[in-house]
């Protein structure tokens, strides 16, 4: 701890700027640290012997034009990296099998790090698949150059084009959530909004197996229009469902049908999703050690599993990992280090000032300058809060994204590029702002 | 231990009760020659036919094959919330130190205490449905089993009772299950739940709908082990994600071990336990346990009445098949209450007789479809609506903006320690009426009856806003909504 205070004293101190170009830059780094180069696998987390999550392969593939255009890493290296992931999950093995690495285009939600194999009996995840083909498609993007560049955006191509996402509809109107080989389709029963929105627009805007337009409409059909804690909101609870499409898609001016009706955006939206945070916060009715309007962060992630006890007689639990949402629940006072800063493209000044509160106030969560998943001050363990051992990928990948985003708006710039994008978004019945000007 | 014939009642009020409900020495009344109007069930729907026929001076028979007060009294509602209640005290000894209460002990449920309880509420309660309070009336009640002989008359026993208007309302039971082995194994239903006469230390509850989670809860806070299975994603399908979530988190603290997404393959016996063999999204396991209570719905009553021969249709799903005035395939014929409304709920059934009796004797028309419901789930928190939610808006494309207010901002919810869940109040966007209203809450069960009254008064936002409420009261935080919706008005403008 007398060492990482000692850093994030320095850290600190840093103007605005330096600050974030430190702290991405060590989120970065996670990339670097804990990936198979020779596959591009991204471990899920820091900790040993975890699977790759091909959700943290997609923020990888999209942070590595990020780190190019920083400085931080060549044009050729990282493009024979973005290659290199791209060759083995085109030559990967796609069957009903339930040990490959996928099955009609989708992927398995964790693959093992050394061959890319199914791990934990998991789910062909088509929300995960959708975060890995839009880190591929980033790449394809920025790779616009000549030699291993044109392959690379051959293979993206290729690899985005075979999914066969009409199969996922399962003869229903809107995507299933997920197969397993075992058992089929999965139904979550996702109702309201979420993360999801990339997910259609790719779906929905594939050349070989698009999706219908209407099953946008479809999804978004359970929508609540909500004035919350005297905040106009279009309400999911969990931080990051508000931040995990926007990391590629700028949505500031572009409304689809729901959000033509209530006269707002899903950029918004997210401004919303915070002032709610910060108010709940504020308001803190559970009492929770260290809530303010400038610490919050209430979102998916680690908290104190195995620590299931009554903190008071109305039986008050702590959760392990856990989707957490504010002010509706589950809440048990862990909070997302990362998280406030993840929001700096929407809201600035609030994001910075409570990273900076969090920094001063706890600055054990931040190590290496890069954040943890969770703490939770409540829970103290060796006179220091839960904190959550290690690192998250997605975690690294997010913050690096939307730090460039706020620096630069350089992925929302290459996005906007996108055919596939704008397609996937104007068929699902998006318009105004940028998707009215010409590519 | 828990043949229905060994009712816990027995000793504790049971020949009051049946005195009620169904007396020993009833004597059959001599049938008319033509009735204005024959019901057949005496439940809730077929009650309130009956006296709102009387009222009009119709001549009535009433036929009723077990006992009066139909699923609400004998099996449903009554005996259900009376162990809500049981639960609830436990609970509320278990919670006492955070009131003020110096250490307490762990306290144990008297199954056969609680039961006890529930008996002498029910004989209470009977006495609003007693045969010879009905009879009094001047309704002629026909103990027996009732059997359409064509379209114009209905048998019971050796009377054959010929009638101007029918109306069926026998209500529903307990949905069979599939599940292989479980009828080998022995489980319980709502039908056989109240004889119960040990408590389970272990039970399994098979279905998340509303009897089900309530009685996993009461069960837990009697001190069970309780495992709840549900096939689906969540508790409550027909409750909006936020308040079946609140749902899940409350049942977890009591104690619940609760599986969604978990089909049940098979129940079996093995050293003397009953095991329940699930699968949750390819994970294959196995609980024992000592009791389990199947909980997956219920279906209509039609069995034996020989609905083809009257040309009465069902549905589906096995309902008497209605029109919005509640008139079946067959003209002279009705129905009400649980048999034909796909909402299974007293207060409908009710509702709904009255309603048969007003379009089958000329009355202007009034349309099922028109009224305004509410129904609650009796878990804690309780869980209520009425009217629309945001998907029948959006189908009927009516614009819809939520006002919301948490009951942690609710100085009563807070002073009593009851701050788990919201108001949510749906209003048409661009007006100030109210469609829909869902609400979380310790009473939701009392607080919804609010926003029906306001919704039947169409009183909208804004005069909802300057109604004053006693303060503290939980009640208030559907003042606050409204509140905030005039506030989002004055923010609108420009």
């Amino acid at each position: 701890m007398g060492a990482a205070r000692r850093i994030l004293t320095n850290t600190i101190d840093l103007p605005d700027d330096a600050l974030l170009d430190r702290l991405q830059r060590a989120a970065f780094a996670y990339f670097d640290r804990f990936n198979n180069a020779e596959n591009g696998l991204v471990a899920d987390t820091s900790r040993p012997n975890s699977p790759c999550s091909i959700a943290v392969v997609g923020f990888a593939l999209s942070c590595y034009p990020i780190a190019v255009r920083r400085g931080w890493l060549r044009r050729r290296a990282a493009a024979h990296q973005v290659l290199a992931t791209l060759q083995f999950f085109a030559g990967s093995a796609q069957s009903e099998q339930p040990d490959k690495t996928g099955y009609k285009g989708f992927y398995y939600h964790f693959l093992d790090m050394q061959h890319g194999r199914r791990v934990w009996q998991c789910e062909l995840s088509l929300i995960d698949t959708a975060l890995l083909l839009a880190g591929m498609l980033t790449a394809a993007l920025f790779f616009d150059g000549e030699g291993t560049e044109i392959e690379l955006r051959a293979v993206a191509h290729a690899l985005y084009s075979r999914v066969d996402w009409t199969w996922a509809l399962n003869g229903g109107d809107t995507l299933a959530q997920g197969w397993r080989p075992e058992t089929g389709f999965l139904h979550y029963g996702w109702e309201g909004y979420n993360e999801a929105t990339i997910l259609y627009a790719l779906a929905i805007g594939s050349p070989t197996h698009p999706l219908p337009a209407t099953s946008f409409a479809k999804w978004t059909f359970t929508y609540q229009w909500e004035n919350l804690l005297g905040i106009d909101t279009l309400y999911s609870g969990p931080l990051f469902t508000h931040l995990f499409s926007h990391a590629w898609i700028d949505f500031r001016g572009i409304r689809d049908q729901f959000m033509r009706g209530v006269d707002s955006d899903y950029f918004n939206n997210t401004k919303s999703a915070i002032a709610i945070q910060r108010e709940y916060a504020a308001r803190n009715p559970h009492g929770f050690i260290g809530y303010c309007r400038d610490l919050w962060g209430i979102t998916a992630g680690d908290g104190p599993r195995n620590h299931e006890k009554v903190l008071t007689p109305r039986d008050r639990r702590f959760y392990g990992y856990m989707s957490r949402g504010a002010p509706y629940g589950p809440d048990d006072g862990t909070l997302a280090p990362w998280a406030m800063l993840a929001t700096v493209p929407f809201e600035a000044a609030a994001a910075l000032a409570g990273t900076r509160h969090l920094l001063r106030r706890y600055p054990e969560v931040c190590i290496e300058d890069r954040f943890s998943s969770g703490f939770n001050p409540n829970e103290v363990e060796r006179d220091a809060p839960w904190l959550s051992e290690g690192w998250y990928g997605l975690d690294q990948g997010l913050l690096v994204m939307m730090i460039e985003n706020y620096r630069s708006g350089f992925i929302w710039d290459l996005t906007r590029g996108s055919s596939v994008i704008r397609t996937g978004l104007s068929r699902a019945g998006f318009s105004g702002g940028w998707l009215d000007d010409a590519p | 231990m828990l043949p229905e014939e060994r009712d816990p009642a027995a000793g504790h009020g049971q020949a009051a009760f049946l005195e009620r409900v169904r007396p020993s020495d009833w004597r059959t009344p001599h049938a008319r020659a033509l009735y204005d109007l024959v019901i057949v069930g005496g439940g809730p729907a077929g009650h309130a036919a009956a006296i709102a026929a009387r009222a009009l001076g119709l001549s009535v028979a009433l036929i009723e094959r077990d006992r009066l007060g139909g699923n609400s009294l004998n099996k449903g509602s009554v005996p259900s919330k009376a162990l809500v209640r049981s639960g609830r005290a436990l609970e509320a000894i278990v919670n006492s130190q955070a009131f003020g209460a110096s250490a307490v002990g762990d306290p144990l449920a008297d199954i056969g205490l609680v039961m006890q309880r529930m008996c002498r509420i029910r004989t209470r309660i009977a006495e609003h449905w007693s045969a010879k309070g009905l009879a009094a009336t001047g309704v002629d009640v026909f103990f027996g089993r009732a059997r359409f002989m064509d379209e114009t008359s209905v048998a019971v026993d050796a009377a054959q009772l010929r009638f101007k208007k029918a109306l069926v309302a026998t209500g529903a039971q307990p949905r069979r299950s599939e599940i292989a082995g479980l009828e080998d194994v022995g489980h319980l239903t709502s039908a056989t739940l109240f004889h119960l006469q040990s408590m389970p230390k272990r039970l399994a509850v098979i279905g998340g709908g509303p009897l089900g989670c309530e009685m996993a809860q009461a069960f837990a806070h009697m001190g069970s082990k309780v495992t709840i299975l549900q096939d689906e994603p969540k508790f409550l399908p027909q409750e909006e994600r936020d308040a079946a979530e609140i749902l899940s988190l409350s049942l977890a603290r009591a104690g619940v071990d609760t599986r969604l997404n978990t089909q049940i393959t098979a129940a079996r016996r093995a050293n003397g336990e009953k095991i329940i063999d699930a699968n949750n999204v390819g994970v294959e396991y196995s609980i024992a346990v000592d009791e389990i209570l199947l909980s997956i719905g219920r279906v209509a009553n039609t069995d034996d009445l020989n609905l083809d021969g009257a040309a009465i249709d069902r549905t589906e799903c096995g309902d008497i098949r209605v029109d919005d005035y509640l008139r079946t395939s067959n003209a002279d014929v009705f129905a009400a209450g649980d048999v034909c409304m796909p909402h299974k709920f007293a207060n409908i059934a009710e509702a709904t007789g009255r309603m048969a009796v007003h379009n089958a004797f000329g009355g202007e028309p009034q349309r099922h479809g028109a009224l305004i419901i509410p129904r609650c789930t009796f878990c804690d928190p309780e869980i209520a609506h009425v009217g629309m939610h945001i998907w029948d808006a959006h189908r009927e494309q009516i614009p819809v903006k939520t006002f919301t207010v948490m009951m942690q901002d609710t100085d009563r919810a807070i002073i009593d320690g009851r701050d788990d869940g919201f108001v949510k109040i749906h209003v048409k966007d661009g007006s100030d009426e109210i469609i829909g209203a869902t609400i979380v809450a310790s009473r939701a069960s009392e607080m919804i009856n609010e926003i029906a009254v306001i919704m039947h008064g169409k009183i909208g936002m804004r005069a909802l806003a300057t109604v004053m409420h006693t303060y503290p009261a939980q009640s208030d935080a559907i003042r606050m909504a409204a509140q905030a919706y005039v506030k989002s008005l004055r923010l609108r403008r420009p």
